[in-house]
């Protein structure tokens, strides 16, 4: 017998899961028999679907459950402050207006910050046993020093020693960085970078690997793991496994492909290639030898401890280690090595020589803090508005208390409403969100790099908590101050309600808020002065029109000579390294048993004239041979006062000699003093030496005019020397530029968010003065029938307010003043003064919004007639 | 209880389940307005109305009896109250007093 069709259980489910019970029956009953009849008439396909068509078309108002609410609690009658609550919301237009836009905009910027943080929180957070990761970190003394100066990478050796020695281990494994060349497959050449990892890799790191053994991938000597990115970019779709890779001389086996390793890791890498590569024996580096206890610099030890090891006897272990490979080693040799747990790696405090992106915490809590004050100012403009319109809302609550309302409920009323203002603002934050959020990261390329700021379930929690407290903050004075209020007297005369009490609390607040803004707005344009002053700054030698082109271990000689010959070129030279960047490079000069360490570079003799150096005595340097050693030197003031050399006279210490590397150094010429290093540092005893070998950057001085086609000519000149690296030039001024690029990116912060805080406090300081302006329009109405001037009532109105203003500006300029010149600027050492005009421009500015608003609002009440008030009243 | 004015359809509702005596439920309701009306009525429309006018106090209704075509679930069967009879006949007579007031040559005038 062929079964009959019955009407789909799932539509029948979602009816009686959304219907009430009453009508549920009746419904049902009524859409079975529809079926039936449709199900002879129109067959069964359709009938099924009419029904489900029809059970949709009853999820209706009428029809659906009501949400029960199982609230008892008379203490706290949750329906109906949520329906009186709306009812005011929409009644007062102005009020909610005010706050709605201030706590959304605010909002916005918390959302910002948990996002920030949530994307901190998931850095490493993927990968397994991550709670019992460690990685080794050494601490050392430079030049025994007694401040420990701490480094991210430790020894080879050390890695080993700890695998032998130390209790409570699964397992171990080593990195070393700097793994990098251009990929040689068949004919294409591809650069790509990587790090040695060794055999433990696996097992300490959960990566998972698409194909290939974990146990086994980087075990034999020139194997290689790709990331699947690498693997498509090296073989396209071909499968790697087993295929040979050559760098250099040198072929690898791919022998493993990992998926790409997630964005919030610390480590990245293009490729791992098996650490016994390396060959241990080799002859030892400026670092010292492979297996040195103190080659502590490229490389990493990361440990996962067994289940039941106690980090504090892992340490102890660390510790006995170091004491006793440091026994018989003076202070500035010593390491100490100690445990760094995983998850403090990604954000922490940065060490040097870290392996990947570190986030400093001072990011974190200036960002917090500054979202912070922008959510209290948001939250002051509620309970002053709130509290400023006590005059219409008291007698409310009096009527709520007269009728039986205990304090707890009418606190519960005024909170529940500010919590909805909250909920409601969060709803447009959300948006406002994700316009701050492109822009955001488009501020600098490290941000876009480190962080994503995507929605998931825990940001998304996060962003309505912070709704539920921020609606609590603002809206506990307000119900605190209501649920005071003692009826009796509210409803005999409500202008005898002590609001004057709180008088002083509103101004208090509104004291904070523009102290903030102001103090927010000078420092924004205190920051660009500086900014600006950086930029602009004397170095001591001229950057204007000149690009650096990174030479990426080609040959300069020959390249030199055609970039000379190219119209628009004025002129070419060589370098180790460019200056005034941050990177240094140095060592030790002795003079007459004296010694100092000085900062170094290496140049040609078209150097110094292409950047215009100022020499205060001597010559430029000679045209050497490769050949021949250096025999001479140029330095710098700062070197000839550290030495004292011909008692710091330049002309008289021409000729003197210098002991660098066991070399002799004749000074040949005096330069006069310039910024090697950033402005941060102050300048150092500096030698600059002839380069005998290639360059790294070739300095090439552009003419001002027709630059493009200058580019364009060195662009196909690079090429013919180098077909698989792309031209790396870079103007000076550009680099300069993006060396100050945090300074500028704290800036455009900065200046952000005193935008913002300036938006709400000058909104919350509009709804105060409409406010106050509407309690006494009678009153000025009756000084004008008196006769009072237009001028005077001005006066009498907005000298309240004005003067608030000024309390604020005495408070919040001597701050960022001395903020300015004893925190940020006593870290740089070369600044400009702080101009004292920079404090004030914000003060105008602010002053002005301020003043035009208050001058409005009592110009409108000032120039009503008389009359018509009076005869209303 | 809201407002007591009877809409177009919630009057033809109403007039119908007065009609169907005993047999008023959704479904005949339904299908006998479709035959009078000629116009197709969709079901929904006619449980809200039927519900609307409960609310309002036009009609009350009861649960009857359980069938096989309607899944074993029973009828909920509506009659017209008081005050539903008392509407009806309200609209009723406002109508005759408007075509009273018509006087026939204006109407034949028309069209």
């Amino acid at each position: 017998m062929k079964k009959t069709p019955t009407p789909p259980k799932w539509a029948t489910a979602f009816l009686t899961a959304y219907c009430r019970p009453q009508l549920l029956e009746d419904l049902q009953g009524d859409l079975n028999e529809y079926f039936q009849r449709n199900l002879q008439s129109k067959g069964a396909f359709l009938a099924k679907l009419i029904y489900v068509l029809d059970v949709l078309k009853f999820f209706r108002p009428y029809t659906i459950r009501k949400p029960r609410l199982t609230i008892q609690n008379r203490n706290f009658m949750i329906g109906t402050y949520i329906k009186t609550s709306s009812r005011v919301i929409a009644r007062n237009k102005l009020f909610s207006g005010i706050n709605i836009f201030g706590m959304a905009v605010s909002l916005s910027v918390g959302l910002l910050v948990i996002a920030y943080i949530s994307d901190l929180l998931s850095y490493d957070s993927k990968l397994q046993n991550k709670d019992r990761i460690y990685r080794v970190v050494s601490g050392f003394h430079p030049d025994g020093n007694p401040m420990e100066m701490k480094l991210a990478s430790t020894s080879w050796k050390a890695g080993l020693l700890i695998q032998q020695q130390a209790p409570g281990i699964e397992s171990m494994v080593i990195l070393r960085n700097w793994f990098r060349g251009d990929a040689q497959i068949k004919e294409s050449k591809i650069p790509v970078a990587g790090i040695y990892a060794g055999e433990g890799f696996f097992d300490v790191f959960s990566f998972p690997l698409l194909k290939g053994v974990a146990s086994s991938a980087l075990k034999q000597p020139h194997s290689l793991v790709l990331t699947e990115t690498t693997a498509k970019k090296l073989f396209g779709n071909a499968d790697p496994m087993g295929k040979l890779v050559k760098f250099d001389t040198v072929n690898y086996t791919v022998t493993g492909v990992l998926k790409d390793i997630p964005k919030f890791s610390h480590i990245h890498f293009e490729l791992l290639a098996s650490l016994s590569s390396l060959d241990v024996n080799a002859p030892a580096t400026s670092d010292g030898a492979y297996m040195d206890w103190t080659n502590f610099f490229s490389n990493y030890v990361y440990v996962l401890l067994k289940k039941n090891t106690d980090p504090a006897a892992f340490a102890a272990a660390l510790e006995k280690i170091s004491a006793k490979e440091n026994a018989s080693l003076t202070l500035d040799h010593k390491v100490f090595l100690s445990p760094q747990p995983l998850n403090k790696i990604a954000y922490g405090h940065s060490m040097g020589n870290e392996i990947g992106e570190v986030i400093n915490p001072a990011e974190v809590y200036i960002l917090g803090g500054l979202a912070i004050v922008i959510l209290l100012s948001a939250c002051f403009n509620y309970t002053n508005l709130s509290i400023a319109r006590s005059l219409r809302r008291s007698r409310e609550v009096g009527i709520r208390k007269v009728v039986g309302a205990k304090r707890i409920q009418v606190m519960g009323q005024f909170i529940v409403e500010s919590v909805l203002i909250a909920l409601i603002s969060l709803v447009i934050a959300f948006f406002i969100f994700l316009f701050l959020r492109s822009q955001f990261l488009g501020f600098h390329e490290d941000i876009a790099r480190r962080f994503s700021l995507e929605l998931s379930s825990g940001p998304v929690l996060g962003f309505i908590a912070l709704a539920f407290f921020v609606g609590i903050v603002a809206g506990l004075l307000p119900a605190l101050f209501y649920s005071k209020i003692n009826a009796v007297t509210v409803l005999k005369d409500a202008s005898s309600l002590k609001v004057f009490r709180h008088l002083t609390l509103r101004k208090v607040l509104v004291v904070i808020q523009y102290t903030f803004s102001l103090a927010f707005i000078a420092g924004t344009v205190i920051g660009y002065h500086q900014y600006k002053g950086m930029l602009r700054f004397d170095l001591g030698f001229k950057t204007e029109n000149v690009l650096n082109i990174d030479m990426q271990g080609n040959k300069d000689e020959a390249f030199a000579k055609q970039l000379a010959a190219v119209p628009g070129v004025k002129m070419v030279s060589k370098s180790l390294l460019v200056t005034s960047l941050g990177s240094m490079t140095g060592g030790w000069m002795h003079y007459h048993g004296d010694s100092s360490k000085v900062d170094m570079n290496h140049v040609d003799e078209n150097y110094l004239p292409l950047h215009e150096y100022r020499f205060l005595a001597g010559r430029n340097l000679l045209h050497q041979t490769k050949e021949a050693p250096n025999s001479e030197v140029i330095v710098n003031q700062e070197l000839i006062n550290r030495f004292n050399i011909g008692h710091r006279d330049p002309n008289k210490a021409i000729g003197e000699i210098l002991t660098w590397n066991d070399h002799k150094l004749t000074i040949a010429g005096v330069l006069q003093d310039f910024h090697y290093g950033t402005l941060e540092s102050r300048i150092n005893p500096t030698g600059i030496l002839y380069l005998a070998d290639p360059g790294t950057y070739v300095n090439v001085k552009l003419a001002p005019l027709n630059q493009a086609a200058t580019l364009t000519a060195i662009e196909t000149l690079w090429k013919q020397l180098d077909a698989v690296h792309p031209l790396q030039a870079k103007f000076y001024d550009d680099q300069i530029a993006f060396a100050y690029s945090q300074f500028s990116v704290f800036l455009k912060v900065v200046g952000f968010f005193a935008f913002l805080a300036i938006c709400i406090s000058s909104l919350g300081l509009f709804g105060m003065v409409m406010y106050t302006m509407e309690k006494r329009v009678k009153e000025i109405s009756i000084r004008r029938v008196l006769g009072a001037e237009q001028g005077g009532l001005i006066f009498l109105l907005s000298k309240g307010f004005l003067f608030l203003l000024v309390i604020s500006a005495a408070i919040a300029l001597p701050l960022t003043w001395l903020f300015f010149q004893r925190v940020v600027l006593r870290d740089v050492a070369y600044h400009q003064p702080v101009n004292p005009a920079d404090l004030f421009i914000g003060l105008f500015f602010v002053g002005g919004i301020a003043f035009v608003m208050i001058g409005w609002q009592t110009l409108k009440v000032v120039s009503a007639n008389p009359a018509t008030v009076l005869k209303n009243e | 209880m809201k407002g007591t004015h009877l809409g177009e359809f919630e009057e033809l509702v109403l007039l119908t389940v007065a009609s169907l005596v005993n047999n008023a439920y959704s479904v005949a309701v339904c299908d006998d307005l479709s035959r009078h009306a000629d116009r197709t009525v969709k079901l929904g429309v006619v449980h809200a109305v039927l519900n609307r006018l409960e609310e309002k106090g036009l009609v009350k209704s009861e649960l009857g009896e359980a069938t096989a075509t309607r899944g074993g679930k029973r009828k909920r069967f509506y009659v017209v109250t008081g005050a539903g009879k008392a509407s009806l006949v309200r609209s009723k007579e406002i109508r005759d007093q408007l075509w009273q007031k018509i006087p026939n040559l204006a109407l034949n005038r028309i069209g």
